[in-house]
């Protein structure tokens, strides 16, 4: 049956680990899944500028075996003539197997989802979601820690607009044991909707501070965010408040000798380089991860989908 | 102040006194050519003051906006001057082109041809959500 992955929420945590027990067996022997989407293909619409995704469920549909179709930009697609999503998803839908969608309205890759006859999967709707950042995030987690509970993790930064933040908030928020530390400017802080749908509907534990060295030592992870300036209406709030975490060495005296650092990049100046050779540095592997969790998940709605 | 009965029709009642207006707008009464009555004010025992609308015909009436706007208030059918029927309220789960999202961010606003959709996620509170971009919804 076709399913489409909005939100990291439509996927239980059953099927979180299956994918991530998917993405270790890819890592382990990817030659037995080299020809796994033979002749599929998969369609990315990005209607919003982004390397990484895209090249990484581009590079993921590849080391499946499949081919790429591709819309890069919404100056050179149909939707500046004034065509739907839902139009969109409908034509697309005749050429492809599966579609990755970003656009940068909060709500399109639902209607893209609902009118889709293949299953879409949402690549980032402006603020709102952007699940697959998240399984991206999640297998870090697991390969870095080999544990989803018992674990205090750090957020860092853009905590009101990171849609990347209310995610994984979202999803850890479902295991055992784990207790939250929110840092960022006043401005910035966790909206009250995530804190009610996830952190005190589950009874997880969380303190809010602006004070990133005060809370340091206790961190079993450490999620750092980029301000992001498409996300402000107001160009001086975004320059009053982008610099307001750097991570560098120094910060890092006091903290665990396992912290496991994350970032779902492109970071700007927020972690500097200097840290980029310490082995607590997650964020690279956190990109390779990423393309590992994108097979895993297409694999899985091709299957679902009776495709392959 | 004296208003007729109405032979056939609808009277919505118990209106939390000052609603009455929003209710009149909301349910479209406005865009119809119906012998439509507000009251407002009327002294009521069980609230103090309510509102009340009359509107002679029967026409259908949408009662997920009347539930969600005030789910106190009652709906009574009239028909060859009886009542023949009343309806309590209760949220819907389901809100279909009833309120606007105000997120300027959200597909709704720039595909307008979507309808506006929006769910109830907290009954206890009474919290409405889009399903396009999960803003509460605000009238």
């Amino acid at each position: 049956m076709k399913r489409s992955i909005i939100d990291i929420l439509d996927l239980s945590t059953q099927e979180l680990e299956e994918l991530i027990a998917t993405a270790e067996d890819i890592i382990a022997d990817p030659d037995k899944y080299a020809h796994a989407c033979d002749r599929k293909k998969l369609a990315t619409l990005f209607f919003e500028p982004s390397t990484r995704t895209r090249m990484s469920f581009e590079a993921a549909m590849y080391e499946l075996g499949g081919h790429v179709i591709s819309v890069s930009s919404a100056m050179s697609s149909s939707a500046a003539k004034g065509e739907s999503v839902a139009d969109t998803a409908k034509t697309v839908s005749c050429y492809a197997d599966i579609i990755a969608m970003r656009h940068p309205k909060e709500g399109a890759a639902y209607v893209a989802a609902t009118n889709a006859t293949i299953p879409v999967i949402n690549a980032g709707d402006g603020g709102h979601c952007h699940p697959t950042q998240t399984l991206a995030d999640l297998l870090t987690i697991w390969r870095e820690k080999r544990r989803f509970e018992g674990l205090t993790i750090g957020l860092c930064g853009d905590l009101k607009f990171g849609r990347t933040v209310h995610s994984l908030i979202n999803a850890m928020s479902r295991y055992n044991g784990n207790r939250f530390v929110l840092i960022s400017p006043e401005e910035l802080k966790v909206p009250s909707y995530v804190k009610k749908g996830s952190l005190k509907k589950f009874n997880i534990p969380y303190t809010q501070t602006t004070d990133l060295e005060a809370v340091m030592p206790e961190l079993d992870i450490l999620y750092m965010t980029r301000v992001q300036r498409e996300r402000f209406f107001n160009e001086e709030d975004y320059l009053r408040l982008k610099d307001s975490y750097i991570l560098t060495p120094d910060k890092l005296k006091n903290a665990k000798p396992d912290l496991a650092i994350l970032h779902p990049l492109p970071r700007v100046n927020e972690i500097s380089v200097a840290i980029d050779d310490d082995p607590r540095a997650c964020y690279f592997k956190q990109v390779l991860n990423g393309k590992y969790m994108r097979m895993a998940l297409i694999l899985k709605l091709l299957k679902e989908a009776g495709t392959i | 102040m004296n208003i007729d009965s109405i032979q056939n029709g609808v009277v919505i009642d118990h209106i939390t006194a000052g609603q009455g207006m929003k209710l009149y707008h909301l349910l479209k009464l406005d865009e119809t050519d119906l012998s439509v009555a507000i009251i407002r004010n009327v002294v009521s025992r069980k609230m103090g003051k309510k509102d009340i609308i009359k509107i002679d015909a029967d026409i259908p009436v949408n009662l997920d906006v009347i539930a969600y706007v005030d789910p106190g208030a009652t709906v009574n059918i009239i028909r060859n001057g009886a009542l023949v029927e009343k309806r309590q309220m209760e949220l819907p789960e389901m809100l279909t082109d009833v309120l606007t999202c105000k997120n300027p961010r959200c597909i709704t606003s720039t595909e307008q041809e979507l309808k506006h959709v929006f769910r109830l996620t907290d009954r206890e509170n009474k919290v409405y959500r889009c399903i396009y971009c999960e803003t509460k919804a605000g009238i």
